[in-house]
């Protein structure tokens, strides 16, 4: 098998496993608990808070632990709107291609008065910073602009957009759901108040993530309870998952230098060898994006089919997010770049790690090649294209 | 194990006539075409699918073709009522949608036959070719939205309700615990949810304005005003808006001068329609024939009269019936069949 959709998750990795199992075992305790074993508890969570601080370029007292991005996508956007609604501010500025964590809770609080502009993205899925600028208001109470796109992995001008905000005063979140890990983040130089984190797409295990929250900034609670986490996200802490999360980043973080130029090159290569392929084009700008993720559209194919093929062939590859896969709606991503929707419904994400080797791109290049041909091969919209009933679009 | 494709749409149909080919030993995968866009309507179908596949334990897939629908069945659509006719979509999308979409997951599933759960059978015939055969219930009989299959979809297509009664499915479907039973069929066309032909011609023309003029009667004078060509069909009488001491049917739509005829019931029945855009079933070809005696639906409901068909030139016949037919209205379809019941082909009227 050949995983190809680390956009998705990934593998838990060796050192996150191993600093998980003692708190699955015999170190159980609760960390509110006044005994050895809850203070060792206590002792552990406290590391791995400093641990992903200092991997992050943050306080320890600006990690507030999490169930995962869209607990913490929600709960900056909810906390961050209801800030705003006590000073008379309801309006929010967000990218139409965001995550559906982001969408959908900006498209609950505009139910609830917020005004919502969606910022349209470029065709080559950046957005410019100069149209959130126009796009801010007197009222605008938070920016939120994602910082790597989930499907077609365009980064984001997040030190632009953000230095805007802070000459304007307007709290800025980013979902870095998709960049933790995976790019140099230092948060004592991104202009970034709250930063959405997820474990599972840097080798952590799943359930568990993290909103940066910058010193200074008091975020009102999403829910109530207890005092963990400063008493602004009440339960017991999920400390294996923590403990896990911790190490998965320490160590992603570390190997960034090696793995993301050697990944960048392997990516480029699939780039290159997809694009022989007649008919097909990459989705999002071909430098400024993710070092793992290549998307492409190939017309007159159907992407839910090409991910049946492709798995025929032992390669796990995605036709959007796996979050809409299943809906059979055209990706809002391949949308809000200007794709059409037939087009749109054509997409494939493969989305490498480190684990990927030059054989492997080489089999999946050729397995996606074949796979479109038989596709071609047996689709009705082809051969309307190809007997020029319909013209062709890419 | 053979493997089949069967097309579901949500209703007690399509899932009783999975569940028979599952009964017969069948390797079944369900797919439901799509071909509405989301937010639109139809939301719970594709539910009632999936749950129906759960319930049955088959792969299900839902292919998206709501561009090639639009383009295929849409567009052409709202054309024909700009163009005066009244067409039936249902006719075009089983060949043009439907099966071809079947087809291509069948292909890419490696299954070897498609099924869907319409009240008809396929009859292969002495001479080589298949046929569309009626229902064994003549209520529900489905074979007039069916003739436009080709030959190559037809020999790839099982129809397993076609010797039973709607009554014996309800029966199999609550034997079988099949959660849609005692659901209503469903009347409408599937893109126009509400009925409202007019209002959806409006929402996709520009120029809506220009397709407005006169009521006329048959000695061309005017009686009046209409807003525009489209809401018109033959044969109907109500919401015409005109007051003429008798009742008045639409008897003719003229596209060119934007004039709707109106006349007495009388005028509504002709002996002779003629159709275009032909296909033909059960014979090889319908070009050399002349007097051949058929039984024609000019109309879903229509309960079929008595014709001989007469081929007219390239692609074009003449029926000429053995008694009048009330409201042969052009973009619908004529559907002749063989005493049996077997269908001999079909085209759209035009006039």
């Amino acid at each position: 098998m050949i995983y190809a959709d680390n956009a998705a998750t990934t593998r838990l990795s060796r050192v996150a496993l191993e600093a998980m199992l003692p708190f699955l075992e015999e170190e159980y305790g609760n960390p509110s608990s006044l005994y050895g074993l809850g203070q060792r508890a206590r002792t552990a969570m406290n590391a791995a808070r400093k641990d992903i601080a200092s991997a992050l370029g943050a306080n320890p007292k600006e990690i507030l632990f999490t169930s995962g991005g869209t607990e913490s996508d929600n709960w900056a956007l909810l906390s961050a709107a209801a800030k705003g609604f006590q000073k008379g501010k309801r309006h929010i500025v967000s990218t139409s291609f965001e995550h559906h964590a982001v969408l959908n809770t900006l498209n609950s609080l505009k139910s609830e008065g917020f005004d919502i502009t969606l910022v349209n993205v470029s065709n080559d899925g950046i957005v410019r910073s100069e149209d959130i600028k126009n796009a801010i208001r007197e009222d605008t109470c938070l920016v939120s602009v994602m910082y790597a796109n989930n499907e077609i992995g365009t980064l984001q001008p997040i030190r632009e957009i953000g230095s805007i905000c802070k000459e304007r005063g307007i709290l800025f979140h980013s979902d870095a759901v998709q960049a933790v890990g995976h790019l140099p983040i230092d948060m004592s130089e991104e202009p970034v108040d709250l930063m959405s984190v997820s474990a599972h797409k840097f080798h952590g295990p799943k359930g568990v993530g993290l909103l940066y929250v910058r010193s200074g900034i008091d975020l009102p609670n999403l829910m109530q309870g207890g005092t963990q986490e400063f008493g602004k996200r009440p339960g017991t802490e999920n400390l294996a998952s923590i403990a896990g999360m911790a190490a998965a980043l320490r160590e992603a973080v570390q190997k960034i230098p090696q793995t993301s130029t050697r990944v960048s090159e392997l990516r480029d290569l699939l780039i290159h060898k997809l694009s022989e392929i007649p008919h097909s084009s990459l989705n999002g700008d071909p430098v400024q994006r993710l070092p793992g993720n290549v998307n492409f559209c190939f017309e007159g194919v159907e992407g839910e089919s090409l991910i049946y093929l492709l798995d025929q062939k032992g390669i796990c590859a995605s036709s959007g997010s796996a979050c809409t896969s299943g809906s059979t709606d055209p990706s809002h991503v391949l949308l809000a770049i200007g794709r059409d929707y037939e087009t749109a419904q054509s997409g494939l994400r493969l989305t490498l790690s480190e684990d990927i080797t030059k054989e492997e791109i080489l089999m999946i290049a050729n397995a996606v090649s074949e796979s479109v041909d038989t596709l071609r091969g047996i689709s009705p919209t082809w051969k309307d294209l190809r007997n020029g009933k319909k013209p062709f679009k890419l | 194990m053979a493997k089949v494709i069967v097309g579901l749409s949500g209703g007690v149909d399509s899932a009783v006539a999975a569940y028979l080919l599952q009964q017969e030993g069948y390797e079944v995968i369900g797919v439901t075409v799509r071909s509405w866009e989301s937010g639109i309507s139809r939301c719970c179908e594709i539910d009632d699918a999936q749950a129906t596949a759960d319930l049955l334990g088959i792969p299900y897939r839902v292919i998206n073709c709501v561009p090639d629908f639009q383009d295929k069945i849409e567009k052409p659509f709202v054309s024909s009522y700009l163009n005066g006719e009244t067409p039936n979509p249902c006719v075009l999308c089983n060949p043009e949608i439907k099966w071809k979409w079947m087809l291509y997951a069948a292909s890419l599933y490696g299954a070897d036959m498609v099924a869907t759960g319409h009240y008809a059978s396929v009859v292969l015939l002495p001479n080589g070719r298949y046929a569309v055969k009626k229902g064994a219930d003549k209520q529900k009989d489905q074979s007039y939205m069916l003739y436009r299959l080709t030959q190559d979809q037809l020999a790839k297509t099982l129809f397993p309700l076609g010797d039973l009664t709607k009554d014996q499915v309800r029966a199999i479907a609550s034997q079988a615990q099949i959660p849609s039973a005692g659901k209503p069929d469903s009347q409408e066309i599937c893109f126009i949810p509400d009925g409202s032909y007019s209002r959806y011609i409006e929402d996709h023309v520009e120029n809506k304005s220009s397709f407005s003029g006169s009521f006329v009667d048959e000695d061309g004078n005017i009686l009046g005003q209409h807003s525009g060509i489209f809401r018109y069909t033959i044969g109907q009488r109500k919401g015409l808006g005109l007051a003429l001491g008798s009742p008045a049917y639409v008897t003719s739509i003229r596209p060119r001068t934007k004039e709707v005829v109106v006349g007495s019931e009388e005028s509504l029945y002709t002996l002779d329609v003629t159709c275009r855009s032909l296909n033909t079933m059960a014979l090889p070809n319908l070009q050399d024939q002349s007097g051949l005696p058929v039984t024609v639906k000019i109309r879903y409901h229509h309960e079929g009269t008595p014709a001989t068909l007469t081929s007219i030139g390239e692609d074009q016949v003449l029926l000429h019936f053995d008694l009048p037919v009330r409201a042969a209205t052009p973009g619908q379809s004529a559907v002749f069949y063989d005493s049996s019941g077997i269908v001999i082909g079909g085209g759209i009227i035009t006039r």
